[in-house]
């Protein structure tokens, strides 16, 4: 099953230029006088006559209430409460009173800059990019409410102060709240340019401000996709092909539409609907619904033979993702050697919500309903698919019940399946719910790929370390997207990171990619590359420190000279998790230290081995360096989230083909830890003034490795083949 | 086919196959969308409500055999050890996505309501049946004793 590329020509060239722009920072913040129009705002809070909106981000209403605008998805990272509290530290507002909306689909305003010109979540970048942006903002929209007390009161502007959402005149004792200022802000000119606050004056950066969203989601209140009504909705569910790249060759429908409230059945391109009034009678019809397929052009290997040839393709020559010196060479002439490989399968996201999304067509407009995770894409592929311009399709982002990458797709599969079944039906207005069953989703593609890797090291005699050579081999992630022209020389960088940009300083180092090609569809899992390149780099540099004769400590510590932030994790985690210390036996600690989306994190992990083998991780120490921490607690949150998903996926987590036929369907094949099965985890946040970087992700990379090389050091065995329940290990 | 039964308190008619799962009964035939649908299977636990007092997965339950019982969802939640367990939630910033947490508040507050001082190992044996992919077990493990704490006189 191919992912379509970007629909829109025009939109495809856009974004490529952009999309390799880093620097995209550099892009004027859009703020905009009356740009942001009542219809564009419909599907949130109407806009109330008397409310100040002096920009893009931030509402402020005549009864004090500030609404921050997200133009992130809020999937569990917590980016609406890290949103909402730059911006409203910046605007001096009271934090009682604020409240998060999600934005509308509109790339002008809402782009995630670090993307370029596209609105999306992803890559740990919301907080990152909306940094300098949402500050200014607030800032802004703070000087436009002290001007226009400054007015009001015929006062000079310097005179005046703010504190939660009050402006005050220390010398004539007035003061005035937000929201009585708003109709003379109004009026007034928006600065070109405003002072952000020294650091040290942050009143809710830094400190433990509540999640926005805890108490609706403690209530059951929270909206998802899932709890969408709409009136006269019905609900789809789509049988698709078992094999991937297979077709509809043909349908009867009669025992599906016999089911009492099954409305219609209908074909589209990737499968057969059954369109119904419940998803009790869609589920039965789909159950009795005859479909025969033709697998002619289907993938029909099963994951065993896959990894043959990528075994028998890590032989081969590749191409080079780095190459410093001469890392063969450095490794025949070495006093030891060292070598290892490492074999990691499909993994599936399987977020809690399995995914879903409403669809509302009708001739000139396509109204979504859905966890949206990639507005700008996912606008141009429905647009595309229902013949019309991405302008007459509208998203509502709603919460996310959990994503892990899976719902930022660049072929927008369950949007473009629900605006195609939505287009089959008759494009008639009616509002039609596609919803995934546990099944679908497991069996629905968009994997982590499924990689080989193999490592070759040599140390010289004083037990230093002189080549490092890792060949990888796996399918791409971005080849046949829009995200193509971020490939270079044939490499994708998602397939190498966390490998390619190793930070250890050795003096020769290659690193090469065998790109291969499968019917398996495949995508970004949380952590993306470093979901398997930082396993493959750290347990292989644990193999090489204890080849050394040296604790996996003191040898990384050492070849980290260069790095004093990953190196300060590093010695973090060491000193908190006692790192040295005797430990009883039977029990055994690792560590591994790894760079993601610009944030460092060290883990070290403490297990027991259980008479019969089995293992327990019984604690894991993480330090953690993401520059400016927004929100302690939030941190901490995801670096707890991070260690138990990566846990969960490096005992159990598999995805494996038989015969092109997806062996697992539901939690019992597919099993995910459990609370029983969740260490003890305690966080450290290295305290830091550069800008914030990522949490939701980088958490997950380091923990696989820093279990696995507690396992050795309990056990004395190397697991090389995940997960570990494959290797009789868990 | 209708059942008769008590959801949150009220007597209730719903008009239904009975043969539907409780859940969806619950979430589209009386409206309350707080119960979620995780897995159909038993398995995940974000559809767990309480029949007659005690935790059943409502995605495998016929809506058949709750006629003349009591049934009650997150939106019905009112006994001290549900509110202390709800304001543990929000007090220990439980929840990430949000999605399993009605179905882990419903079992918490069920082993609150059996046994007021649970220790680890109970909470484990109450609590595995519920998957949370955001992984916030350990937040889950200390709001319970939390909320435990919070009820002792
Ligand atoms: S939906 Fe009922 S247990 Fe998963
Ligand atoms: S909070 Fe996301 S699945 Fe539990």
């Amino acid at each position: 099953m191919a992912i379509n590329p970007l629909a829109s020509a025009s939109t495809r060239r856009d974004f490529l230029k952009s999309a390799g722009t880093a620097s995209a920072l550099a892009l004027t913040i859009g703020f905009e006088w009356g740009g942001t129009t009542r219809r564009a705002l419909a599907g949130a809070t109407p806009l109330t006559d008397r409310s100040f909106m002096p920009n893009a981000f931030v509402r402020v209403g005549s009864d004090d209430s500030v609404t921050v605008i997200a133009k992130h998805l809020e999937m569990g990272q917590g980016s609406y409460t890290g949103i909402a509290t730059v911006l409203a530290e910046e605007l001096d507002a009271d934090w009682t009173r604020v409240r998060v909306e999600s934005a509308p689909a509109d790339a002008k305003r809402y782009a995630n800059l670090a993307f370029g010109t596209m609105q999306g979540t992803g890559g740990s970048s919301a907080m990152a990019n909306s940094w300098t942006q949402l500050r200014e903002a607030g800032g802004k929209a703070r000087a436009m409410l002290l001007a226009a007390a400054a007015k009001e009161w015929k006062v000079s502007v310097a005179d005046l102060s703010a504190e939660k959402g009050v402006v005050y005149h220390a010398a004539s004792k007035r003061q005035a709240s937000y929201g009585a200022l708003v109709a003379t802000a109004t009026g007034l000119p928006v600065p070109e340019a405003v002072k952000l606050k020294d650091p040290k004056d942050f009143k809710l950066i830094g400190q433990h401000v509540p999640r926005v969203d805890a108490a609706a989601k403690s209530d059951g209140s929270a909206q998802f996709t899932l709890d969408v009504v709409l009136p006269g909705m019905l609900v789809a569910l789509l049988k698709r092909p078992p094999l991937f790249g297979a077709t509809v060759k043909s349908f009867n429908a009669s025992a599906a539409t016999a089911v009492p409230g099954v409305v219609k059945v209908v074909q589209v391109p990737r499968g057969v609907a059954v369109v119904a009034k419940s998803f009790w009678a869609a589920k039965q019809g789909r159950d009795a619904l005859q479909v025969e397929w033709d697998d002619s052009m289907a993938e029909k290997r099963g994951s065993v033979a896959l990894m043959d040839e990528y075994r028998h393709l890590a032989d081969q020559p590749a191409l080079s993702a780095r190459k410093d010196g001469d890392a063969l060479r450095a490794i025949k002439a070495a006093t030891r050697k060292v070598s290892a490989s490492y074999e990691f399968p499909y993994l599936a996201h399987a977020p809690m919500e399995p995914l879903d999304a409403v669809v509302k067509l009708s001739a000139d407009s396509c109204e979504i309903w859905a966890g949206d995770q990639f507005q700008t894409i996912d606008q141009a592929n429905a647009a595309h698919t229902a013949g019309l311009d991405p302008q007459q399709v509208s998203i509502h982002t709603l919460y996310a019940g959990g994503s892990f990458g899976r719902r930022a797709n660049p072929g927008s599969d369950y949007i473009v399946e629900a605006v195609s079944i939505a287009k089959a039906y008759g494009a008639d207005g009616t509002p039609i719910k596609l919803q995934w069953t546990r099944e679908d989703d497991i069996h629905g593609g968009l994997y982590r790929p499924m990689y080989f890797h193999k490592l070759e090291a040599g140390l010289n005699d004083k037990g230093e370390l002189t080549g490092w050579h890792h060949v990888i081999v796996g399918q791409s992630i971005m080849a046949g997207t829009p995200f193509a022209a971020m490939i270079k020389d044939g490499v994708d960088p998602t397939s190498v990171e966390g490998a390619a940009n190793i930070a250890y300083t050795i003096p020769n180092v290659s690193v090469e990619l065998a790109t291969t090609k499968t019917g398996v569809p495949v995508l970004w899992w949380r952590v993306v590359g470093s979901s398997h390149t930082a396993y493959a780099v750290e347990a292989f540099m644990d193999e090489v420190a204890h080849a050394a004769g040296q604790d996996g400590f003191t040898f990384r510590r050492k070849l980290l000279d260069q790095h004093p932030r990953m190196q300060a994790v590093l010695e973090l985690a060491a000193e908190k998790a006692g790192w040295g210390t005797p430990l009883p036996p039977g029990k055994g600690r690792g560590i591994a230290v790894a760079e993601a989306f610009k944030s460092y994190v060290a883990q070290v992990a403490e297990v027991s081995v259980g008479k019969d083998g089995q293992i327990t991780v019984d604690r894991v120490v993480c330090a953690v360096d993401c520059g400016t921490a927004i929100n302690p607690d939030i941190i901490a949150a995801q670096m707890e989230g991070g260690i138990g998903f990566g846990l969960g996926a490096v005992l159990y987590g598999a995805i494996t083909l038989k015969d092109g036929r997806i062996e697992q369907d539901n939690f019992n094949g597919y099993r995910v830890l459990r609370i029983n099965e969740m260490p003890k985890v305690e966080v450290h946040i290295v305290p830091s003034a550069e800008p914030p970087t990522g949490v939701g992700e980088p958490g997950v990379a380091p923990l696989g490795p820093a279990v696995a090389n507690a396992i050795f050091a309990a056990t004395g065995k190397r697991i090389h083949v995940l997960p570990f329940s494959s290797s009789g290990v868990a | 086919m209708s059942t008769s039964f008590d959801l949150n308190g009220k007597p209730t008619t719903l008009d239904a196959d009975p043969k539907m799962p409780l859940l969806w009964a619950v979430r589209e035939v009386a409206g309350l969308t707080g119960t979620k649908f995780g897995c159909g299977m038993a398995l995940c636990g974000a559809c767990t409500v309480h029949l007659d007092g005690k935790p059943i997965r409502s995605c495998i339950t016929p809506l058949s055999t709750v006629a003349g019982r009591k049934v009650t969802t997150i939106e019905g939640l009112a006994s001290r050890p549900a509110k202390a367990v709800q304001a543990a939630w929000v007090k220990l910033q439980v929840p990430q996505c949000g999605y399993c947490q009605s179905g882990q508040i419903m079992s918490a507050t069920a082993l609150l309501e059996t046994n007021s001082k649970p220790t680890d190992a109970d909470i484990d044996s109450a609590m595995s049946g519920n998957i949370c992919r955001c992984a916030t077990y350990s937040r889950i493990r200390a709001a319970i004793h939390a909320a435990a704490d919070s009820i002792k006189v």
